[in-house]
């Protein structure tokens, strides 16, 4: 799989993250390597064999329906780079 | 007087039991050595005034006779992937650099709980991603045995301070070799247990998959004791086991006759380290003279681990690591808009290493790939897995070397190849895939000097055998911890 | 069959509704906050809520058996084994950068909704339902430069229910959503309040000549909050489409918005490729497997839902369909009704409650809940009409100081002394006093003039102040004029 300058524009503006031209070439060539590197997976006969998601066996334990958290606003906004009245803010979203 | 600084916990815990030694003492001890090891950058942040202060409130619980936790006194460090209450927590990274959680990690505050007295937070690779902590953005640490070389990664800064005497242990994470690699570069003992016998609740996430919690210490009996205060049941994390926690200590029998070790073929790579070949025939040989049965035996998709663990790991911390966003407690570059706020403040808090994986990551999942790459790569993993379970039909337990070199140095590393560098991880991926547990401890000498770790893997949920023969190798080993460096 | 008529020709309209119901629970579906509507902003949120480093999720059961008995409701396939996937994107009220979704496997399968039009009766088929997060609230509006973050939504429990495409006009989609609000009201596993956001809706609608089978690019209309609106959203966006068809150029697959003020769809701000959503399995939850056992014990508790209780109605109650349609529609309507008409006539009750009172409740824009008379007081009323305490005129002014006062029939009754008289004697006396002034009436009534007959009994009534049964009066006049 051959990448190329857009589809790191791409993974980027995907991954919000924007690098200046000289870290996005060695960033594609990084990738390239590894995604070079990644193809002998293809060797593999994969007939019928299910993908495994979590090596944990058993169902999802559950939770009661009960309030057991909140009240945190202030330890909320502790780290928060801007806040307001207990509103976290951000630059201004224009739909 | 006892060398303070030089004890195992079972030691220190002995002393500390008898009168002849308080925690503050351990703990002034530890600090001085801290101060003493600061060249080493083993610490991002060290917390003397609360150690000494958790030391005292210590001391004085042992004074009035009340119940005693099993590791009641003993300093200790957290790898700064570990939230803890009141005291900052970065990753390593510059986005979490001024991160003070309001909360504290079930497996921190259960070591807490057990009575032991936090020295401080130690360096890791960014967000665990690493081998050499490298990519740490408050630099490198230094390997005791020579400064020069990295400790291993991610849980470098761990493996330098318990190896320098810095603190008695450190907790670790491993998602993908981070506590067996660093242990075998620096001479310590490391575990990195099953998969969801530790809480990842509060730890900061890499690859929720793989991501365990373990200990570092001098010794496989005070891995023991500190797995045995940080495993088990919590309601928090939804992958974690619901599988009692014994004493571990009571594994440490001593008598490993009869049992099954594997040898795996597939990791005796073409052109392996000589070093790392003899130590490995070394454990060998001490596993038949302690009447310990060796089998070869076959793990046929070993050497698709690593490209399965880079798919599958960077996959989930693309997705892990998109909350770091500078809106609610991280740093923040602002924007004209809240995308370009998004890209400014993560382009700016992340590392190259960081940005790699989670490039790689998207790219894996994105439409179109998901399937070629990381459905693929889900499963090959069963089949790494389906490996494991096949092997310990025949076998207790399965010896192989932790890392296919002695540490390397700084200035190798970094110019390294991203590929060449994740191929460290060649021995510790396939166990980490499967959810088993693996443990590393030093077993000889490097024909420079430094140190050789061998990994004891075992099946899930049995690092009782693991703890069992690991013991067994550690005595016949009677490998000195102290760094040669140290010693002079 | 519903057509728009184009300068080409007419056409079709091929619409699908995907809906977000917020799941009426004590807590969130992944953590123990709140999920109760309002509070002071950030106060309902936990560190799990808000992303926080090294926080993970874990199932509120209550969550999933909320969502499988609205499958119920759907007549859907509830699927015993289920899973989460992250949906990653990145917004301000989104904190983790994904949402946790069912993608692969949902809760529920496939099932339908009957709903009646003009045109008939038909079933839409409902593709699918899910369990996953709702995201926190942005507020524009209360800085200049800045959106203020509120995350007290953030997570809670949605179910996003997405219909087939099988609707063809406005009105079967406002129906659809009626009849699926009743449904998710009946069952109490959402308040159906779109105002309040509580349900949302987004509209997928494309068009094509009449005739062609294929599916054209859709348009989704994001997150609009009134059945009205929707259905005008439909029409219009219908009608623009069809414009840019009719002038040469092409539909592409996009989201808009409804402006309400401007009744027009505009598009969307969107990134390129913003929609790569690289779905994958959430690697911090388990799936969820649920048993028969488990399955069938909701079934055998789950409400009565709106189809059965109308036909309950009809059938037992003895209600017109009108009547069991109007009275089912919403579920505090039944409970008030079904609680008024214990032990009176239903269709009495009914009377009353279609008139009187929607007509006094709709005057002062107050819900049934909070209707100052109460059911049992309603019930009363038209008890006393029944047992012929009072005649249904008088009930009426009963009815008013009902409103005024909040008391019970009986006690104004009382108070105000309007008692029908049921005192033969009473009445007779009355009646000869009126048949004394009107000789001359009586004498036409003699001669034939039976109408007449109705105008004694009216003036009898103005003589007694309403208090004489009309009944009694028509019989005692009848007797008296005889003899």
């Amino acid at each position: 799989m051959a990448l190329n300058q857009e589809t790191i524009k791409n993974l980027s503006t995907l991954a919000r993250l924007r690098l200046p031209a000289e870290r996005e070439e060695k960033i594609l060539s990084d990738l390239q390597s590894i995604l070079d590197w990644v193809e002998q997976l293809k060797e593999v006969n994969i007939d019928g064999v299910e993908p495994l998601v979590s090596v944990t066996e058993g169902t999802a334990p559950m939770r009661k329906d009960e309030v057991t958290d909140g009240g945190l606003q202030r330890e909320l906004m502790m780290n928060a780079p801007e806040e307001i009245q207990g509103f976290y803010v951000v630059p201004k979203v224009v739909k | 007087m006892t060398d303070l600084v030089n004890l195992t916990i079972a030691e220190a815990l002995d002393l500390l039991n008898k009168k002849e030694i308080s925690s503050e003492e351990l703990t002034k001890a530890h600090i001085a050595e801290m101060e003493k090891g600061r060249v080493l950058n083993a610490f991002i942040t060290e917390t003397p005034d609360l150690a000494l202060e958790q030391a005292k409130a210590s001391d004085e619980k042992r004074a009035a006779g009340s119940a005693l936790g099993a590791l009641e006194g003993i300093p200790i460090a957290n790898k700064d992937l570990y939230c803890t209450k009141g005291v900052r927590t970065t990753a390593a990274s510059k986005i979490l650099s001024k991160f003070v959680p309001p909360y504290e990690s079930t497996v921190s505050q259960k070591l807490k709980d057990a009575g032991t007295v936090m020295l401080g937070k130690l360096n890791t690779d960014q967000f665990a991603m690493g081998g050499s902590t490298l990519t740490s953005y408050f630099g490198v640490t230094k390997n005791p045995w020579n400064l020069d070389l990295v400790p291993g990664g991610s849980s470098g800064g761990s493996a330098a301070a318990v190896s320098a005497g810095l603190c008695m242990a450190a907790t670790g994470s491993d998602t993908g070799g981070s506590i067996r690699q660093p242990a075998s570069f620096c001479g310590v003992t490391g575990i990195k247990p099953t998969y969801g016998r530790c809480s990842r609740f509060g730890i900061v996430a890499f690859a929720s998959s793989l991501d365990q919690a373990g200990p570092m210490a001098r010794s496989v009996k005070d891995c023991a004791l500190m797995l045995g205060a940080m495993a088990g049941a919590d309601d928090k994390d939804s992958t974690v086991a619901n599988v009692p926690v014994p004493d571990y200590t009571l594994a440490l029998t001593g008598d490993i006759k009869g049992k099954k070790i594997g040898i795996p073929k597939e990791y005796r790579l073409d052109g392996l380290n000589p070093d790392v070949a003899a130590t490995w025939d070394k454990g060998i040989q001490f596993l038949k003279d302690a009447g310990a049965e060796v089998v070869d035996i076959s793990l046929p998709h070993t050497k698709y681990a690593l490209p399965v663990y880079y798919i599958v790991a960077c996959a989930e911390a693309s997705s892990n690591l998109s909350r770091y966003d500078g809106v609610r407690y991280t740093t923040r570059v602002d924007g004209d808009s809240l995308d370009e706020m998004y890209e400014n403040t993560r382009t700016d808090g992340f590392g190259d290493e960081v940005v790699r994986r989670i490039l790689l990551g998207t790219f894996v999942l994105s439409a179109g790939f998901y399937d070629a790459y990381y459905t693929r790569a889900q499963r090959v993993r069963r089949l790494i897995y389906n490996d494991f379970i096949e092997a310990f039909k025949q076998v207790d337990a399965i010896l192989v070397p932790a890392a296919p070199t002695p540490a390397l140095s700084a200035e190798e590393m970094k110019n390294m190849k991203p590929v060449d560098v994740y191929a460290g991880d060649v021995f510790t991926t396939p166990a980490s895939l499967a959810g088993v547990p693996g443990l590393s401890l030093p077993i000889g000498l490097s024909q420079n000097g430094l140190p050789i770790g061998l990994q004891v893997i075992g099946k899930h949920f049995d690092e009782n055998t693991v703890f069992q023969v690991a013991d067994v190798l550690e005595k016949l080993a009677n490998f000195d911890k102290t760094p040669r460096r140290v010693k002079g | 069959m519903y057509t728009i008529e184009g300068k080409t020709g007419k056409w079709e309209l091929v619409i699908g509704l995907e809906v977000h119901c917020e799941i009426l629970s004590n807590a969130k579906v992944f953590s123990g906050a709140s999920a109760a509507f309002g509070g002071e902003q950030n106060t309902q949120v936990s560190f799990i809520d808000a992303a926080f480093p090294g926080m993970l999720p874990k199932v509120n059961e209550y969550c999933i058996e909320q969502c499988v008995k609205t499958g119920m409701g759907l007549n859907a396939q509830i699927n015993k084994y289920s899973r989460f996937d992250r949906k990653n994107y990145f917004y301000a009220d989104l904190p983790q950068g994904y949402q946790i979704s069912q993608l692969y496997h949902p809760i529920v399968g496939e099932g339908f909704i009957e709903v009646t039009t003009a045109d008939g009766t038909r079933k839409i088929g409902v593709e699918r339902l899910h369990l996953e997060q709702d995201a926190g609230k942005s507020i524009h509006d209360m800085h200049p430069s800045k959106t203020l973050i509120d995350l007290n939504r953030s997570g809670v429990g949605l179910m996003e229910i997405v219909s087939k495409p099988d609707m063809r006009s406005p009105e079967e989609a406002g129906e659809y959503l009626r009849q699926l609000r009743a449904i998710v009201r009946a069952l109490g596993t959402c308040d159906g309040n779109m105002d309040e956001g509580s349900m949302r809706c987004d509209v997928n609608i494309s068009v094509r000549p009449v005739g062609e089978t294929n599916l054209r690019a859709r348009a989704e209309v994001k997150n609009v909050n009134s059945v009205r609106f929707v259905m005008h959203a439909i029409e219009v966006e219908a009608e623009r489409q069809i414009e840019v068809y009719e002038n040469g150029g092409t539909i592409r697959q996009e989201t808009r918005l409804y402006d309400s003020d401007n009744g027009e769809t505009r598009p969307m701000r969107t990134k390129e490729n913003a929609n790569d959503y690289r779905y994958f399995p959430d690697p911090d939850l388990l799936p969820v497997v649920l048993t028969d056992e488990y399955i069938e014990n909701i079934r055998k508790n789950l409400p009565e839902l709106p189809e059965v209780k109308k036909k309950r109605y009809i059938e037992q109650l003895g209600l017109p369909e009108y009547d069991a349609g109007i009275l089912t529609a919403d579920k505090d309507t039944s409970v008030y009704f079904e609680a008024a008409a214990k032990g009176h006539d239903a269709k009495k009750v009914a009377n009353w409650v279609m008139g009187d009172l929607f007509a006094y409740l709709n005057k002062e824009c107050l819900p049934i809940t909070k209707s100052p008379v109460s059911a049992e007081n309603l019930g009363a009323l038209v008890g006393l009409i029944e047992d012929n305490t009072i005649s249904g005129k008088i009930a009426k002014d009963v009815f008013i100081l009902m409103i005024e006062t909040g008391k019970a029939p009986a006690v104004i009754v009382e108070e105000k002394g309007l008692k029908q008289t049921t005192d033969t004697g009473a009445i007779e006396a009355i009646i000869d006093e009126v048949l004394a002034a009107n000789l001359d009436k009586v004498a036409e009534i003699k001669a034939g003039k039976d109408k007449l007959k109705g105008w004694f009994v009216g003036q009898i009534m103005k003589a007694s102040q309403g208090k004489v049964n009309p009944a009694m009066a028509n019989e005692l006049l009848e007797k008296k004029l005889q003899g």
